[in-house]
C-alpha cells in the first residue's frame, strides 16, 4: 500500500525523510549533550574545572565520589531514604489504585458514579494547595521529620486509579471473576490471585512512574523532612545551592547530580520499550 | 430473592474496597484542605521565635493578597514561562509525532528517538535544575565552551538577565515535556484510521494538507487534553525556577512562580498568606480541573 | 505471587531502615574513653543543669558523670567541627556527621545558612526541644552575630553561669564578643573563640604588577578611601585584573559603618551609608572593576585561583585560612599569594558564638567544650598558630602580634595580627538587630539586580527589597 503512495505536489519523499533524520539527531543531541557535560565533569576534579571545559573526561570519579561520601552531606542517607519512600510509595500506589479501580469496575452499589465522579474530579488537584493544612496536620500527628508521611498517602493516588480503570476496562473480562465466585473464592482472595496478575502489565508500569514520581518530588520532602539523615536525595541536592559548605568543590557537586539522575536513566534505558509504550496506553484511549 | 441478596452481598465489597482510598484521601488531602481554609481567614505567623496570633481577620488576608501587584506579577511569571515552553513543545511534538506515524516516510530507529527524547521527563526536576545552575554559571562550561568557540567575547551572565533566566527555564520545562507529549500525540496518530489517508492520496492531497485537514481536527481533543493538562502543571511550577534562582525568583523577581510564593509564606511560617494563597490556587485549577473533568467525561 | 513479591520488597526496605538505625545505635557503644575514670556514673539526673545556677564552677574536664550519651550540635558549616576536632582533646572523627568524646556521640546538625536555612531549621529545633527525647535534645548550637539577638533573648539559650563558668573566666576576651552575646538583662549567654575585625587581602602578585609593590604600607595608601581605592580600581582594569570578585565583598566594610540599625522598632531603615554601597558598587560594576556574583559560589571564589585574576577580598582571619582553598594545590593561598592591609575603613565580619540550650543534658560537656574551645589560652594559642585564626584572647593575640617569630603562611610570611588587634578594639556592634542577616540577603539580592539593568532605578530596586522583606518577616513595614 505505501509502495503506491505518490505524493504528487509538495517535496519529494526523499528529501523529507533527510530532514526529519537530521531534525530527529538535532532534538536527540539537545537532549544528551547536558548529561555528557554531567558525566564529563563528574570525572574532574575542582581545579581541572576551574581551568575551562575539555570534552575528555579526567580521572577524578573516584575521587569526587569518596569526597562526597564522605563529606557532610550523608549522600547515602539519601539514597536509602529515597528508595524507602519511592518504594513504598510505588507499592501502595499501585495495589490500592487498582483495587479503587477495581471496586469501581466489578461492583454494582450506590453511590459508585458519585465515587468515580468524585475521584475523576480530584485528580488534577495539585498537593501544593493543601500542603499548609498538611504539614499541620502531620505536625499533630508527631509524623513531622518522619518519611511516613511521604509514602501513606500514596494510598490515593487518583492519577494512578484513572490509568489502572482504562486498563481494567479493555482488560479484565468479568467471566474470569464470575468463575473464581463459582469455585468459592472471596472477593479479597479474587482480587488478588486472579486480578491482579491479569493487571500485572499495567500495574507495573504504574509502579515505575510512581516510583520514578516519588523519586523526584521535592515540594513536599522539603517541607516535611529536616534532619540531615531523613532527607531524600531532591532535598539534598538543593542544599548544594547553599554552597558555602562544599568548600566550592564543583567535582562534588556534579557526581551527586549524576549519582542522583543516572540510577533513574539506567533503570529506564533497560526498560524504555515497556515504559515509552506505558505512557500512551491510559491517556490517548477511547 | 436468593441470588439478589448473594448479589448485595458481593457487591459490599465494592464500598470495603473503595476503603482504603476514601479514608486516606479524607485525611491527608481533604482534612488538610479545610484547615486551609480555615488558616486563611487568620492572622498567624511567626515573628523570631515569637507567635503572632492566631487573630481572626475575616478576608483580610485575600484582600491583602489580590489587592497587591505582587501576586499577579508571579502569576504573570508562572503563565509567561509555561506558554513560552508549551508553544514550542506542542509545535515540536506534532512535527515529531506526524513524521513519526507518517507510513511514506518509513523513519528507522523509532524506538531510540523515542527513548531519547523521553528521557528528560524521568530526571528528577531539582537535579536537573541544579545541573543547568552549574552548567549555566558565569564561568560554568557553557560559557567556556562559547568563549572558546569564539562566539562570545566574554563569559554572558545568564542568571543575571531577565530574559535568559526566563528563557532557560522555558527550556528546561521543554526539554523535559515534549517528549512526553510527542508519545502521546503519536498514539492518537496511529488511532487514526488509514483509510482517511488513503483517500487523500487518491486525491491528491500534499502531505502539508493531509496534516491540516485530516490529522489535526482528529487529534483536537487530545491536544485539548495536552494543553489543559499541562496548564495545570505549569501553574503548579516550582522545582526548576526554585532551585536555579534558590527559591528567591531572580533577577528582579522574574522568574519568581505562584508555588514558589507559597513557599516562602510556609518557610516564613506566615500561615495567614499562606493559607490565602493556597486557596486561590484551588480555586484556579479548580476551575482547570472542571474542563479536564468534562473532557475525561465524554471519553468515559 | 504478587504477595510474595509485595512482602520481599517490604522486609527489603524494613532490613535497610533497620540497618540505617544500627549505624547510629552502634556508634555509642564501644570505646571506653580518655578520661573513663568514673565510668560508672548513674544516669540520675537527667534534668541537670541549666536550672541550677549555683552548680560549682569546678574545674572538673570532661565526664563528670554526664547524663546524655549524645552531644547534639546545630550548625551551619564545618569551621566549628574542624576546631572541636584539632583542638578539642580527646575528639575522635567517626564520620563526616558524627564525633566522640569520651562515651559519649556527637552528633552534626550542619544546615547551610543560604537563604535563612540554618535560623528556620534551629528555629523548629528550639520549638520542639520540650518534647524531644532526652538524646534528641540540642545541646549546643551557633549562631552569628547577624542574627545572635533573635535567640539570645530567649530562654531557648543558657546562660553562661548556669553552666558553672564564671564571668571572671571570660575576662581574656574581647568586650564586643560578650556585648553581642548579652540578653536584655544582662546574662551572659554564650562565649566565642574567635574576634573576627577585617582587613582588606590582596595577592601580592598583581599587586606588582600594577603598582610596582606588594608592600602593605604602599598599597594602604592606594586604597586609603574610596575615592582612592576607586581609582586604583581604574588601573587594576587597565591591567586586566577585577578589584573585588564581587560587589558583596564590600558589603560589610560599607555596614559595619552605619549611624542606625537595619530595623527600629518594626520599621526598616536604610543608613545613608548603605545606600552608598549600592551606588559605589554599581558604578564599580558598570567600570568593569567587579561582578555581581554571589558570594560563596563558584563565580565568586573563582579568585582564590590565579586564574581569577582578582586583586582583593575583604575578610577576617577566618575567611583566609577557612575559606581561600589554601590546601588546594594551584591557589594562592597554597602558595602565600596574598597579603593583609587595613584597606579604605574598618570593618568586622562574622564570628561563630557558641551558645549552650537550656534543658540541655550535657551541661557539664557543654560547659567544658566553652571553656577549652573559648577561654584556655594554650588551646587559643594552638589555634592561632595551626590555623591563622584570630582568637577571642587579648594576651595571646598581643602576645603573638609582637613575636617575632609569628607569621602567616598565606599571607606570605606577614604578621597581620598587629592589624587585626587595633581592628578588635574598635568593634562596635551596637547597630546589630534581630534581622540582619534576611535583611542584607534581601537587599544584597535586590541591589544586584539593579546593577545587572533589571530594575530601572535605585528606588524600584529598594521596592523590590521592601517586599521581600516583608514576606520573610510579615511584622515589618517600611
Amino acid at each position: 500500500m505505501e509502495e503506491n503512495r505518490k505524493v504528487s505536489k509538495g517535496i519529494p519523499v526523499k528529501t523529507r525523510r533527510v530532514i526529519s533524520y537530521i531534525v530527529l539527531i538535532f532534538f536527540s543531541l539537545l537532549c544528551l549533550i547536558w548529561f555528557y557535560i554531567l558525566l564529563i565533569n563528574s570525572t574532574r576534579s575542582h581545579a581541572e574545572m576551574t581551568k575551562g571545559f575539555t570534552p575528555i573526561p579526567s580521572t577524578h570519579f573516584v575521587d569526587n565520589w569518596i569526597n562526597l561520601v564522605n563529606g557532610t552531606i550523608p549522600i547515602l542517607n539519601g539514597f536509602i531514604n529515597s528508595f524507602i519512600v519511592s518504594g513504598g510509595v510505588a507499592i501502595l500506589a499501585s495495589y490500592f489504585s487498582a483495587m479503587t479501580a477495581y471496586a469501581i469496575h466489578a461492583y454494582e452499589f450506590k453511590g459508585k458514579q458519585a465515587a468515580s465522579a468524585f475521584i475523576l474530579a480530584v485528580m488534577m488537584v495539585p498537593t501544593q494547595v493543601t500542603a499548609l493544612g498538611f504539614i499541620q496536620l502531620i505536625t499533630k500527628m508527631k509524623m513531622d521529620d518522619t518519611l511516613l508521611p511521604l509514602i501513606i498517602p500514596a494510598v490515593a493516588a487518583p492519577v494512578t486509579y484513572f490509568y489502572l480503570k482504562q486498563y481494567m476496562e479493555a482488560n479484565l473480562s468479568m467471566s474470569l471473576v464470575e468463575a473464581a465466585r463459582i469455585d468459592g473464592a472471596g472477593e479479597f482472595r479474587t482480587f488478588n490471585s486472579i486480578v491482579l496478575p491479569i493487571m500485572k502489565p499495567a500495574v507495573s508500569v504504574q509502579m515505575i512512574f510512581a516510583f520514578v514520581g516519588s523519586w523526584n518530588n521535592y515540594f513536599t520532602p522539603a517541607l516535611i523532612l529536616h534532619s540531615d539523615k531523613k532527607k531524600t536525595l531532591p532535598v539534598m541536592i538543593a542544599q548544594l545551592r547553599g554552597a558555602d559548605w562544599l568548600r566550592f568543590d564543583m567535582g562534588q557537586v556534579y557526581i551527586m547530580i549524576a549519582a542522583s539522575i543516572f540510577p533513574v536513566v539506567i533503570v529506564y534505558l533497560i526498560m524504555s520499550k515497556f515504559i515509552v509504550g506505558g505512557i500512551s496506553s491510559g491517556a490517548v484511549k477511547g | 430473592m436468593k441470588k439478589q441478596s448473594k448479589v448485595a452481598r458481593v457487591n459490599r465489597w465494592g464500598y470495603i474496597f473503595l476503603i482504603p482510598f476514601f479514608l486516606t484521601y479524607v485525611i491527608f488531602q481533604v482534612i488538610p484542605l479545610c484547615s486551609t481554609i480555615y488558616n486563611s481567614l487568620f492572622e498567624n505567623f511567626r515573628s523570631g521565635l515569637k507567635q503572632i496570633g492566631p487573630n481572626f481577620v475575616g478576608f483580610a488576608n485575600f484582600a491583602k493578597l489580590l489587592g497587591t501587584i505582587d501576586f499577579w506579577n508571579y502569576f504573570e511569571n508562572t503563565l509567561l514561562m509555561w506558554v513560552g515552553g508549551f508553544i514550542p513543545q506542542i509545535l515540536v511534538s506534532l512535527l515529531l509525532a506526524y513524521w513519526f506515524s507518517d507510513p511514506s516516510l518509513r523513519l528507522k530507529f523509532q524506538q531510540f528517538f523515542k527513548t531519547v527524547i523521553y528521557m528528560p521527563n524521568l530526571i528528577m526536576a531539582s537535579a536537573f535544575a541544579m545541573l543547568f545552575f552549574a552548567l549555566f554559571a558565569d564561568q560554568g562550561p557553557v560559557n567556556s565552551i562559547l568563549v572558546s568557540m569564539g562566539i562570545l567575547k566574554q563569559p554572558f551572565k545568564f542568571f543575571a538577565s531577565v530574559t535568559a533566566s526566563r528563557v532557560l527555564i522555558m527550556f528546561m520545562n521543554f526539554l523535559m515535556w515534549f517528549g512526553n507529549t510527542t508519545i502521546l500525540l503519536l498514539a492518537g496518530m496511529l488511532g487514526i484510521d488509514q483509510e482517511l489517508y488513503e483517500a487523500a492520496e487518491v486525491d491528491g492531497a500534499t502531505s502539508s494538507q493531509v496534516f491540516f485537514r485530516i490529522t489535526l481536527p482528529i487529534l483536537r481533543p487530545i491536544l485539548l487534553y495536552v494543553l489543559v493538562t499541562s496548564l495545570i502543571g505549569g501553574m503548579q511550577m516550582y522545582d526548576v525556577p526554585q532551585i536555579l534562582t534558590n527559591g528567591k525568583g531572580t533577577p528582579a523577581n522574574s522568574t519568581l512562580t505562584v508555588i514558589m510564593y507559597l513557599n516562602q509564606h510556609l518557610t516564613s511560617k506566615n500561615l495567614g498568606m499562606g493559607g490565602a494563597l493556597s486557596v486561590v490556587m484551588f480555586a484556579v485549577t479548580g476551575v482547570l480541573s472542571i474542563v479536564i473533568f468534562n473532557l475525561n467525561k465524554r471519553k468515559d | 505471587m504478587k504477595k510474595k513479591v509485595l512482602s520481599v520488597l517490604l522486609s527489603a526496605a524494613m532490613a535497610a531502615s533497620i540497618l540505617a538505625g544500627c549505624g547510629e545505635a552502634a556508634a555509642p557503644a564501644a570505646d571506653a574513653g580518655s578520661d573513663a575514670a568514673e565510668a560508672e556514673a548513674p544516669a540520675a539526673d537527667a534534668e541537670a543543669p541549666a536550672a541550677d545556677a549555683e552548680a560549682p564552677a569546678a574545674e572538673a574536664p570532661a565526664a563528670s558523670g554526664e547524663a546524655g550519651k549524645v552531644l547534639n550540635i546545630a550548625a551551619w558549616n564545618e569551621e566549628f567541627k574542624t576546631r572541636l576536632t584539632d583542638h578539642y582533646p580527646g575528639y575522635e572523627v567517626v564520620d563526616g556527621t558524627h564525633g566522640k568524646i569520651g562515651d559519649v556521640t556527637v552528633n552534626w546538625l550542619i544546615t547551610p545558612n543560604e537563604n535563612n536555612a540554618y535560623q528556620d531549621r534551629l528555629d523548629e529545633i528550639l520549638l520542639g526541644q520540650e518534647s524531644a527525647a532526652q538524646d534528641d535534645k540540642l545541646d549546643l548550637f551557633l549562631v552569628e552575630a547577624d542574627y545572635a539577638l533573635k535567640y539570645v533573648d530567649t530562654d531557648y539559650a543558657a546562660a553562661v553561669e548556669s553552666l558553672g563558668i564564671s564571668l571572671d573566666e571570660t575576662k581574656d576576651q574581647y568586650q564586643y564578643t560578650k556585648d553581642i552575646m548579652t540578653d536584655s538583662n544582662g546574662v551572659l549567654k554564650g562565649v566565642s573563640w574567635q574576634g573576627c575585625p577585617g582587613v582588606m587581602i590582596y595577592q601580592r602578585a598583581i599587586a606588582k604588577e600594577v603598582f610596582g609593590t606588594d608592600e602593605p604600607e604602599e598599597i594602604q595608601k592606594l586604597f586609603a578611601d574610596w575615592g582612592k581605592f576607586n581609582e586604583s580600581a581604574d588601573k587594576l582594569k587597565a591591567k586586566g585584573y577585577l578589584t573585588t570578585a564581587s560587589v558583596a565583598d564590600t558589603w560589610r566594610v560599607y555596614q559595619n559603618n552605619v549611624s542606625k540599625p537595619f530595623v527600629d522598632g518594626t520599621t526598616i531603615q536604610i543608613d545613608d551609608n548603605i545606600k552608598k554601597w549600592a551606588e559605589d558598587s554599581k558604578d564599580l560594576y558598570d567600570r568593569g572593576c567587579t561582578t555581581t556574583a554571589n558570594q560563596w559560589t563558584d563565580d565568586w571564589s573563582k579568585g582564590f585561583y590565579p586564574e581569577g585574576k582578582v586583586f582583593c577580598y575583604f575578610g577576617p582571619a577566618w575567611l583566609i585560612d577557612f575559606c581561600m582553598a589554601a590546601d588546594t594545590e594551584g591557589s594562592v593561598a597554597h602558595d602565600g599569594g596574598w597579603a593583609a592591609t587595613e584597606g579604605p575603613q574598618g570593618f568586622f565580619w562574622g564570628g561563630t558564638w557558641i551558645c549552650g540550650c537550656a534543658g540541655t543534658d550535657n551541661g557539664d560537656l557543654v560547659a567544658d567544650i566553652m571553656r577549652k574551645m573559648t577561654m584556655d589560652p594554650d588551646v587559643m594559642k594552638d589555634i592561632v598558630l595551626k590555623d591563622n585564626d584570630f582568637v577571642n584572647n587579648r594576651p595571646v593575640m598581643e602576645g603573638l602580634a609582637s613575636d617575632p617569630e609569628y607569621h602567616s603562611a598565606v599571607l606570605g610570611g606577614q604578621n597581620a595580627l598587629k592589624m587585626f588587634c587595633a581592628g578588635a578594639d574598635k568593634i562596635d556592634m551596637s547597630n546589630l538587630t534581630a534581622y540582619d542577616q534576611g535583611l542584607l540577603g534581601d537587599y544584597q539580592t535586590a541591589m544586584v539586580d539593579w546593577m545587572n539593568g533589571n530594575f530601572a532605578s535605585y528606588e524600584d530596586a529598594l521596592d523590590s527589597f521592601y517586599k521581600a522583606a516583608e514576606v520573610r518577616y510579615p511584622e515589618l513595614t517600611h
